[in-house]
């Protein structure tokens, strides 16, 4: 066997270390705008999804711009930070677009005491417009995000997505299901006073609640993580909710008022 | 038979680096549910241990014996690195699926042990070879298990729904879901083996 002095060997190591740091990094800076456009599509694919758009990730490029009219990102007060239009593809108002916007980091400044901004998305499907609102928690071994997709109303479910970092195989992970999201729909996020009261997830749920669905056998830890995560996000957007739920009827009105002119002018 | 095709063709049955040298288990219970996953991880695996093999072999008179699982450590880690890299950029619902088992090629035997006992002594070319047979015979198995696993389990084959076309359904036919779990991956590597040694007695164990 050779022998190699000390400094032969530190330097070999120097050396090795360099070569493959830079080989890596090169590699790793010329890939990324791809990597970055497999993200984007995907976050796109699983907003489709909410509202039942299902389709392959080089798809949902096109798509989302079909669908999706404008990105909102409302502050807690329920004024809105920024508007950025999907089909001009222009950020109107604030700087800063909502696709873009990392729930994460905006529920860490919330918890700091400062002015956090969250995103909703406005879509129109089949002539008629609805929210989608993304949310993210905890589940019992990691993150777990979901898409809320909600009728014009702002209101009535019709289609939710979940998904999760690491839950348990076959039980919390069962999430992700069309088993446990199907029962979502048509459930409401708001009682009859128009607050925010969430989706609970419970055992036994009762299927004609309006505020309830099944949980996950075996799955409780995850399914509280569920109930958690929907109420905390949900509850951010009362003050945005109540200014638009009171907004369209405003507009109704006046609609109704004009046509009226119109009648007595005849 | 010459010796560069016997090095590279070894691997692939007689000397199989799952059914023989046992190594690799882990990963090839993890990935096999479905065939794109275990076909790509066959490839990824095949591209590391035989490129891994090539340079560990070019450097080996350089390489200070002190350092040399360090040396082999860096060089493996890089080239799954990369390897990641390229699978997020290229594929990546494969990517997603594989998760964390492509940083784990970096742990898996095969590759450390290749090295250690081949990379280390041998020929660049030599090396190389025994790294592709190597990689091929693992895959190998991997795409067995998981064409198996896949066909039983979800009825399907790349996703395609082969049990439906094929109108079983209809009569009464019901996926098991037993196949997509990882204890049946590791009882059809025992059937894999148990077939091979009946058929190779040379590997029998006295």
């Amino acid at each position: 066997m050779k022998n190699f002095s000390n400094k032969y060997i530190f330097i070999y190591s120097a050396a090795l270390v360099a070569v493959v740091a830079v080989i890596l990094s090169v590699v790793a800076m010329g890939l990324k705008d791809r990597q970055n456009a497999n993200v984007r599509n995907e976050k796109m694919q699983t907003l489709l999804a909410a509202i039942n758009v299902n389709c392959s990730r080089d798809e949902a490029a096109d798509l989302y711009n079909q669908y999706f009219d404008s990105e909102l990102t409302v502050a807690t007060d329920g004024s809105v930070v920024s508007v950025y239009n999907v089909k001009d593809g222009k950020l109107e108002e604030g700087d800063v677009r909502a696709f873009d916007i990392k729930l994460k980091e905006q529920q860490n400044l919330e918890k700091a005491g400062q002015k956090g901004a969250f995103p909703v998305y406005l879509f129109t499907k089949d002539g008629r417009k609805g929210y989608v609102i993304p949310t993210q928690g905890n589940g019992l071994w990691g993150a777990i995000f979901s898409n809320i997709a909600l009728d014009e109303d702002f209101n009535t479910i019709i289609g939710v997505t979940f998904s999760h970092e690491s839950e348990t195989p076959g039980l919390g992970a069962e999430i992700t299901t069309q088993k446990f999201q199907a029962p979502f729909v048509g459930k409401q996020i708001l009682d009859e006073n128009g607050q925010v009261i969430s989706i609970a997830v419970k055992k036994n749920a009762d299927a004609n609640g309006m505020h309830e669905v099944d949980a996950i056998t075996g799955g409780t830890m995850t399914s509280n993580g569920v109930n958690e995560m929907l109420a905390t996000n949900l509850m951010r957007y009362q003050k945005f909710i109540d200014a638009t739920r009171t907004a369209p009827a405003a507009e109704e009105a006046m609609v109704e008022n004009a046509i009226e002119e119109e009648v007595s002018n005849e | 038979m010459s010796k560069m095709s016997k090095i590279f063709t070894t691997p692939l049955l007689k000397n199989n680096p799952i059914t023989v040298q046992v190594l690799g288990i882990c990963s090839c219970l993890a990935v096999t549910a479905q065939l794109k996953p275990a076909l790509v991880m066959a490839i990824s695996v095949t591209v590391v241990v035989a490129l891994a093999n090539l340079i560990i072999s070019c450097l080996r008179n350089t390489i200070p014996p002190r350092i040399r699982i360090i040396v082999q450590l860096v060089v493996v880690s890089a080239l799954v690195i990369l390897v990641n890299q390229v699978l997020m950029a290229f594929v990546y619902d494969v990517s997603k699926q594989l998760s964390v088992y492509v940083g784990l090629i970096i742990t898996n035997c095969i590759v450390m042990g290749r090295l250690e006992a081949f990379a280390m002594s041998r020929k660049p070319m030599e090396s190389l070879m025994d790294g592709i047979g190597n990689g091929l015979g693992y895959g190998i198995i991997l795409v067995i298990l998981g064409f198996v696993r896949e066909l039983f389990g979800s009825g399907t084959l790349f996703g395609y729904p082969v049990m439906e076309k094929l109108g079983l359904y209809k009569i009464g036919y019901e996926n098991n879901g037993l196949v997509i779990m990882a204890p049946m991956a590791l009882i059809l590597v025992g059937v894999i083996i148990w077939i091979q040694r009946t058929k190779d007695k040379d590997l029998l164990e006295d």
